[in-house]
């Protein structure tokens, strides 16, 4: 049975759309030095925030605006923790995590079982937020190699010691970095909600942020290798469900395998031209996951 | 804290050695497991339900406590033993795929009743309960077969596994005697509860010309998926009312209270024995939601009346004949199938193109 290639290409970039902006924003923060793995927490902050303004507002652009908030400002409990008080970033990352989905549970009770508004709708019949995704993808490749900001962002991620003592500003730089990432995420988090589910379910997030940190391993901290990695993690589950409405044989669990065997390839070839010297190093952030504390 | 345990013990000790029976005035401590989230809105849900009825009925004779969001495998046993060290005697899980912490855990505390959901394995302290969920699949059955325009219905399955096959195969047989060409599209999301993915697996269906589906996983995102698309849905282990009249124009509600009840009520005087027990709308453990008015007089009678043949014992959903996906006979003609069989069913019945997932 045939199915429509140009169908499934609409429902994977619906699909792909979460993801994509949440490892957007999870890649500016690791590029600055920072591994924050609290992306799921941050998520599913910014789908019930902004499916609370949307339902409040009727409209779903305040929607995601409140989400975007939401993930800075659970963003920044992690940024206090670990530029400030130097917690281990692995540890509060997680923490953040488990406190996002906690969080989101008590105060998500009101909205059960309440409807979104309808979404905006965009050029080609795909809707606005998708569209926005697709742009930040060279907004954000161009901030970081193109200007002067994104310079001093990755000389901070790279050696912290080098660009403190060059005079630049690391924490406020990291600040920053994790503020628009938490924006990202919680913008990702809401197209759940708003976009994909059009409801509030607690715990819908069910692990995107995840597979948004993955992707940003697989794409190797480079915007363009994030859109790959979103749209074949989005591509997979899509082209499975189609397949098997289609009435084809898959092999559902190989499949969903795909993605994270492709990143796993990715990690054992990078490693492999490291070892036999064609590349100086990896393409991960000399810094990242340490924490920065001026001496001077 | 200290102290409390400390003069505890000891007026345990006195009690044990003056009069042996003392422990029966004491709270019947009942821990649960959940599979998903209390709130959501379907199979968890009506569990919590069901739990709250025990503590209503039997006042403070019972404390009850659940942990939700358990994921099945290792973290099941973990939530398992630490609800048995917490003092419970009896425990309810609730999920299919909690059947061997379950047993194992049941080992380890011979002196606690365990009673596991949809499973198949018992012992001396584990029973098992079960829902005849397919008798109310040829009830929405029949209602999708009448009310698809496309004829193509869907299913969106959550395991492979007898209980949601059986369901398939009763909506398949049911619509197809209401509408020879009606076709069924299966997609499974291997996943009890993934609102993300159950959308996107009702946006499959939809996109293959579903109009009508059904569902066997625990969210409502199907439905609500249904209701942007203009197709139509049923509710799944709760009433999902917030979506009627349509896209949800009926549903199938799980009423676990009764079955709770009752057994709560034997370990409290001692009756208790380990068993299987599968009861279906007859006994009001499967319950057929309001059919709203998006469904036509006559379609709505057909089901009703179904659903009392069913309930009084007069119609079986497996009745002959029918043959095999590949075939082969499997019931000849006013035979019935036995509750053996059904419990292993991990074929489709003739008509259903899908292929089975091995």
């Amino acid at each position: 049975m045939m199915i429509d290639p140009i169908a499934v290409f609409v429902l994977l970039l619906g699909a792909a759309t979460p993801i994509l902006f949440a490892a957007l924003g999870e890649l500016v923060v690791e590029r600055a030095g920072v591994l924050n793995l609290g992306v799921e927490g941050m998520m599913i902050g910014g789908a019930l925030a902004g499916f609370a303004a949307a339902h409040a507002t009727g409209s779903p652009a305040l929607g995601f605006v409140a989400a975007a908030f939401a993930g800075v400002a659970l963003s920044m409990i992690f940024a206090f923790l670990s530029l400030y008080l130097l917690s281990n970033q692995v540890a509060t990352g997680l923490a953040l995590t488990l406190f996002g989905l906690g969080l989101t549970a008590m105060f998500g009770k009101p909205y059960e079982g309440v409807k979104a508004p309808a979404m905006m709708a965009g050029p080609l019949g795909l809707n606005l937020m998708i569209w926005l995704g697709l742009a930040m993808v060279p907004v954000v490749w161009w901030a970081l190699t193109r200007t002067r900001p994104g310079l001093i962002l990755r000389a901070v991620g790279e050696n912290h010691d080098a660009a403190h003592a060059l005079g630049y500003p690391v924490r406020r730089v990291r600040l920053g970095a994790i503020a628009f990432g938490g924006a990202m995420a919680g913008m990702g988090g809401a197209y759940i909600s708003i976009a994909t589910v059009l409801q509030w379910t607690e715990g819908m997030t069910a692990g995107a942020g995840w597979i948004a940190l993955a992707i940003v391993v697989f794409a190797q901290w480079n915007p363009w290798g994030v859109l790959a990695g979103a749209w074949l993690f989005g591509g997979v589950t899509v082209l499975q469900l189609r397949l098997q409405a289609a009435g084809v044989a898959v092999p559902v669990q190989l499949l969903s395998m795909a993605p994270y065997l492709a990143t796993i390839l990715v990690l054992v070839l990078i490693s492999a031209r490291q070892k036999f010297g064609r590349s100086a190093g990896g393409a991960a952030p000399g810094s990242l996951g340490r924490p920065f504390h001026a001496l001077r | 804290m200290k102290r409390r345990t400390l003069l505890g013990s000891a007026a345990a000790l006195v009690a044990a050695m003056a009069a042996p029976a003392f422990g029966q005035d004491e709270k019947l401590k009942i821990g649960f497991i959940y599979v998903g989230p209390v709130g959501d809105g379907g199979w968890t849900y009506q569990h919590d339900l069901a739990r709250q009825a025990v503590e209503k009925e039997f006042g403070d004779k019972v404390e009850t406590t659940f942990i939700e969001s358990v994921p099945e495998g290792a973290d099941a046993e973990r939530a398992l033993t630490q609800l048995a060290l917490a003092g419970n005697k009896m425990i309810f899980a609730t999920s299919f795929g909690f059947m061997d912490a379950t047993l194992n855990v049941a080992k380890k505390f011979p002196d606690i009743k365990f009673e596991h959901a949809t499973g198949y394995k018992r012992a001396e302290n584990v029973a098992t309960y079960d829902a005849r969920f397919y008798e109310g699949r040829a009830v929405i059955g029949t209602i999708a077969g009448r009310m698809t325009k496309s004829n193509k219905i869907g299913y969106i399955g959550s395991f492979p596994i007898p209980e949601v096959v059986q369901g398939i195969n009763s909506a398949y047989i049911h619509a197809k005697k209401v509408n020879p060409n009606v076709e069924m599209k299966v997609v499974w999301v291997y996943s009890w509860f993934d609102p993300a993915k159950e959308a996107d697996a009702a946006a499959a269906l939809i996109a293959e010309g579903v109009d009508v589906f059904m569902q066997h996983t625990d969210s409502t995102a199907p439905l609500a998926k249904a209701q942007e698309a203009g197709a139509l849905g049923f509710g799944q282990a709760s009433d999902m009312t917030s979506f009627a009249p349509s896209p949800r124009i009926s549903s199938i509600v799980d009423n676990w209270s009764p079955y709770y009840i009752k057994r709560v009520g034997q370990v409290l005087d001692g009756t208790w024995k380990s068993e299987a027990t599968w009861a279906g709308i007859g006994d009001g453990e499967v319950v057929i939601g309001d059919i709203t008015e998006a469904v036509p007089a006559e379609v709505k009678a057909e089901a009703e009346t179904l659903r009392d043949k069913i309930a009084k014992g007069e119609y079986h959903p497996f009745t002959g004949p029918l043959k095999k996906q590949d075939g082969s006979d499997w019931l000849a003609e006013g035979a019935t199938a036995t509750d053996e069989e059904l419990s292993g069913m991990n074929f489709y019945v003739e008509g259903i193109t899908a292929p089975m997932p091995q």
